[in-house]
C-alpha cells in the first residue's frame, strides 16, 4: 500500500495545474452553469478542445486524452481546485461513449466531432412522467414507417434542453415483450418538427430542467444506435459511465474550505461562528465523512488502475457523495444566517447593488437545488436496492 | 497510489486467518473467556512461532521489520475472531514505546522477550478523573535517590492481570492538567507497592485498576524524556488507534456477514426476512458503514508516519468514525437478529460488545470529533 502518486503523475499534476491557472477565464471560475449559460460553457469547451483535453475519459482514437484512471483522478482534483465550469456532460460523458462503443462509422463521423468541439449541445431523453426509477417502463412510442420512425410521447426532467441541438432518447419499439426487451436508443435532432420544450422551474427558482414533448416526430432509422429493441443494453452501459467521479470528493473539499471561511467571517455570540461548539462539531463530522469518502474513492481508483471496471461498489460512493454535497450546502446556508433570505437572480457581474455578503447570495437556492443529487442518477434508495441485490446477494 | 497488499502481507493474513479458523471458533473462545486465566498462553507461544509477536520490530531485535500494514492485517483477522490475547497492549503499545523511546539497554532486554512470547505488557494510563485526556495525570513520580517513587491510581488497564510489566504515565512536574511534566515508566507488575484489582471486561478481556503505593523504580525505568513524555504517549496512542481501527474493520465486517447469513435463513411470513426491503436498505446502510470503516483503517495506517498534525487528525477521524460505525452496524445487527440477537449463544452479541467497548478505549467519538475539530479548524487556513 502506498499513498503517494508516482513522479510521472506528479509531473502531470503540475502540467495540468499550470494550464488551468493560465487558461481558465477568471469570470468562469466557480460559476454555476445558470450563470455562465451556453456561451460560457462553450468558451471553456473550446479552450479544452484546442488543448486536446476536452474528453478525459475517451480513448485517443476518438479524440480523447487516453489518460489513465489516476490521471483522470488528478484532472478531477485540479479542475475542482480552480473551479472550472461544468461541460456538457450529456454529450461528453454519456452519449459520446455510447456512440464510439456501439455506433456505426457513419454515426461516429457525424456526431463525435460536434460533441468534442462543443458545437452540438446534447440532452438526455430518459425519464418520463411514468418512468422515473422504473426507467425500463418508458412509453414514448417509436413506430417504424419505411426508413423512418414516428415518435410520440413525453420526456421529462430534461436538463438544459433549452440549449440542446440533439437529444438521445429511449423509446418503445415493441410494446408486446418484457419491458426491457422492447426499447430502442434514438438520436433525435431537436429542430425536427413536432418537438416542443417547456421549462420546469425548480424550487430554487432556476430553469435547469424541462419537459420535452414529441408529436409525430420523424426520425431516420440511421439515427438508431445498434439494434432495434436492444436499447436497454446501451442505456445500462451509459448509466455505468454516468457513475465515474460520482463521489465528487474534490469539489466537496473545495466547498468545505469555503464553508470554513464563511464560518470564520460570520459572528455568533460575539465570536466567529467557527468557534461555536455546536457548529464546530457539525463541520468536523462532515469533514470526517468526507475523509472516509475520499479513501473509499481512492480504493476504487486503485482497483480501476489495475483495470477493473466499475461495478455496483460505486453505489456507496453515490449515496455518501451526494449526502455530503447536500450537507455542505445545508451548513453553508446555516452559516450565512439572515442573508440566506434575499432572492437575488443572476450571477457575477450583474449591475445591482450588493445585499449582504457575496458568499450569501446563492446559499439558499444552492441548498434547495442540491436536494436533486440524491434523486438523480438513480435515487439513493435505488442505490440501496443495487447494493442489496448485486453486492449483498439479498 | 496503490491499495493492494504484497504477497508477503497476503501470506501473513492467510496464516493468521487459518489460526483463527482452527483455534478460535465461537465455542473455543467462550471457553477461553470463561477460564480462570482469561487467555491461552499456549496460543501466545503459537503467535510467537508464527512470527506475529515479531512483526513490527527491527531484525536486530529478532523482529521481522514489518510496519503499520502488517499490524493492520493481523489485527483485522484478530477482530474477525474476537481474539482476546493481549496483542494490542503488548506488541502494538508496549512495542511502540520501546521502539520510539526505549534506551539501547531497554530494547535489548525487553524486545526479545516480547518477540519470544515471555513478556506481556499493559498500558496503565487512564485515571478516574481524567476521562479521555491523556495529559490529565495525577499519579506522581517523585525523584528519590537515583530513581523515582510512584504513587497513584490507574483505571482499567487492559491486560494488566497477565502483564509482567506495566507502562505507567506519571507526573514528574507541573499541575494535574499540564501538558509538560509527564513521564512514562516501566514498572514490574510484581513490584512492592503495586496492587491490582483485577476483573473481566464486558467484551471478554481482562483488566485491572492499578494502585501504586510508594513504588520505587530506578532511573532506568524511564521511557524517553522525564518531563516531556506527552508527545511520545500521543504518538503511541495514535498507533494503537490505527491498530484498533484494523480490529474494528474485522469486527464490523463480521457483524454484517452474520446479519446477512441470519436474515437469509430466518423465515417469517413465508419467506426469508432478507426479502423485505425495509431490512435490505438497513443492511445496505450497514454495508456503507463497513466500507467507511475499511477506508478509515487504511487511511490511518497509511498516515502514521505523516507530519504530526496530519497524523493526529487522521487518528482522530478514524477513531470518531470507528465509534459511529460500530454503533450503527452493531445496533442494527442486533435488531435484525430479532430476539435471537439478545441471546448469549449468538455470536453477533459478542461482536457488538467488543465494538462498543472499542469506542471507549483511547477516547470515544465525541472526544475525537472535538479533537479533530481543533486540529482542522483552529487557525485560519
Amino acid at each position: 500500500m502506498d499513498l503517494s502518486f508516482s513522479k510521472e503523475d506528479e509531473a502531470f499534476r503540475a502540467e495540468v495545474r499550470a494550464f488551468l491557472e493560465a487558461e481558465c477565464p477568471s469570470d468562469l471560475r466557480g460559476a454555476r452553469i445558470y450563470d455562465v449559460g451556453r456561451e460560457g460553457t462553450l468558451r471553456w469547451t473550446q479552450i479544452l478542445y484546442k488543448k486536446g483535453w476536452v474528453a478525459p475519459s475517451w480513448p485517443k482514437e476518438y479524440g480523447g486524452t487516453g489518460w489513465s484512471p489516476t490521471q483522470k483522478y488528478i484532472w478531477d482534483e485540479e479542475t475542482a481546485r480552480i473551479g472550472t465550469p461544468a461541460l456538457n456532460g450529456f454529450g461528453l460523458n454519456m452519449v459520446g461513449p455510447v456512440i464510439y462503443t456501439f455506433g456505426t462509422d457513419e454515426q461516429k463521423k457525424r456526431y463525435l466531432p460536434g460533441i468534442l468541439s462543443g458545437a452540438n449541445w446534447w440532452c438526455q431523453g430518459y425519464s418520463e412522467p411514468g418512468a422515473g426509477s422504473d426507467l425500463a417502463g418508458v412509453r414514448t412510442r417509436a413506430v417504424r414507417e419505411g426508413d423512418h420512425y414516428i415518435v410520440n410521447g413525453q420526456k421529462t426532467w430534461t436538463t438544459l434542453a433549452q440549449y440542446a441541438d440533439m437529444i438521445f432518447c429511449l423509446v418503445r419499439t415493441d410494446p408486446n415483450v418484457k419491458k426491457q426487451e422492447g426499447i430502442s436508443f434514438l438520436l433525435i435532432d431537436m429542430k425536427t418538427p413536432g418537438i416542443a420544450v417547456r421549462p420546469i422551474i425548480t424550487l430554487d427558482g432556476g430553469h435547469e430542467v424541462n419537459d420535452v414533448f414529441l408529436e409525430n416526430v420523424k426520425v431516420p432509422v440511421e439515427n438508431r444506435i445498434g439494434e432495434e429493441n436492444k436499447g436497454w443494453t446501451y442505456a445500462k452501459f451509459l448509466l455505468g459511465h454516468e457513475r465515474s467521479n460520482i463521489a465528487g470528493v474534490a469539489r466537496s473539499k473545495k466547498s468545505l474550505e469555503k464553508l470554513k471561511s464563511i464560518a470564520r467571517s460570520e459572528m455568533a455570540g460575539g465570536r466567529p461562528l467557527i468557534e461555536s461548539p455546536d457548529f464546530k462539531r457539525k463541520v468536523a463530522e462532515l469533514e470526517i465523512d468526507l475523509l472516509a469518502l475520499e479513501f473509499t474513492d481512492l480504493r476504487a481508483l486503485s482497483e480501476a488502475a489495475k483495470g477493473k471496471p466499475p461495478g455496483p461498489e460505486t453505489s456507496p460512493l453515490k449515496i455518501r457523495g451526494t449526502e455530503i454535497q447536500q450537507r455542505l450546502t445545508e451548513l453553508t446556508m446555516e452559516a450565512v444566517g439572515y442573508y440566506a433570505n434575499p432572492f437575488i437572480k443572476g450571477g457575477p457581474g450583474r449591475n445591482e447593488p450588493e445585499i449582504g455578503p457575496d458568499y450569501a447570495i446563492h446559499s439558499a437556492p444552492t441548498y434547495f437545488n442540491t436536494r436533486k443529487t440524491s434523486i438523480y442518477g438513480g435515487t439513493n434508495e435505488i442505490q440501496r436496492n443495487i447494493i442489496a441485490k448485486m453486492v449483498l446477494g439479498l | 497510489m496503490d491499495f493492494s497488499f504484497t504477497e508477503e502481507q497476503t501470506l501473513l493474513r492467510n496464516s493468521v486467518a487459518r489460526f483463527v479458523a482452527d483455534n478460535y471458533t465461537f465455542e473455543a473462545r467462550r471457553e477461553i473467556v470463561k477460564s480462570a486465566e482469561g487467555w491461552r498462553p499456549d496460543y501466545w507461544k503459537q503467535f510467537a512461532e508464527l512470527g506475529l509477536l515479531a512483526a513490527p520490530f527491527a531484525e536486530e531485535h529478532g523482529g521481522l521489520g514489518g510496519g503499520p500494514i502488517e499490524t493492520m492485517v493481523i489485527l483485522e483477522e484478530f477482530g474477525r475472531g474476537l481474539v482476546v490475547e493481549p496483542y494490542l497492549p503488548t506488541v502494538v503499545i508496549g512495542g511502540a514505546f520501546l521502539r520510539h523511546a526505549g534506551s539501547a539497554a531497554q530494547k535489548e532486554e525487553l524486545l526479545p522477550q516480547i518477540v519470544e512470547g515471555s513478556l506481556v505488557t499493559s498500558f496503565a494510563f487512564a485515571e478516574p478523573q481524567a476521562r479521555f485526556d491523556l495529559f490529565d495525570v495525577r499519579t506522581s513520580a517523585k525523584k528519590s535517590g537515583g530513581g523515582y517513587t510512584l504513587n497513584g491510581h490507574k483505571s482499567v488497564a487492559i491486560a494488566a492481570p497477565m502483564a509482567g510489566k506495566l507502562i505507567v504515565t506519571a507526573r514528574t512536574a507541573g499541575g494535574q492538567r499540564d501538558a509538560k511534566g509527564i513521564g512514562v515508566f516501566l514498572v514490574d507488575a510484581t513490584a512492592k507497592g503495586v496492587t491490582l484489582e483485577s476483573y473481566p471486561t464486558v467484551d471478554g478481556l481482562r483488566a485491572a485498576d492499578v494502585r501504586l503505593d510508594n513504588v520505587a523504580v530506578g532511573a532506568d525505568a524511564l521511557l524517553g524524556e522525564a518531563e516531556n513524555g506527552l508527545p511520545l504517549v500521543e504518538r503511541v496512542v495514535d498507533e494503537a488507534i490505527a491498530a484498533l481501527s484494523a480490529e474494528a474493520m474485522g469486527v464490523h465486517r463480521k457483524m454484517l456477514e452474520l446479519t446477512l447469513d441470519y436474515t437469509k435463513t430466518r423465515q417469517q411470513f413465508g419467506q426469508p426476512i432478507s426479502k423485505f426491503q425495509a431490512l435490505q436498505h438497513r443492511m445496505a446502510d450497514m454495508f456503507v458503514h463497513v466500507e467507511e470503516s475499511v477506508s478509515m483503517a487504511y487511511m490511518v495506517a497509511l498516515k502514521l508516519d505523516a507530519p504530526e498534525a496530519e497524523r493526529k487528525a487522521a487518528a482522530a477521524a478514524a477513531k470518531a468514525q470507528l465509534g459511529r460505525a460500530g454503533r450503527f452496524i452493531g445496533q442494527n445487527a442486533i435488531q435484525l437478529h430479532g430476539g435471537m440477537g439478545m441471546t448469549e449463544e449468538m455470536a453477533v452479541g459478542h461482536y457488538f460488545k467488543r465494538a462498543t467497548m472499542m469506542n471507549i478505549l483511547f477516547g470515544d467519538t465525541d472526544h475525537h470529533t472535538r479533537r479533530f475539530a481543533e486540529l482542522t479548524q483552529g487557525a485560519a487556513a
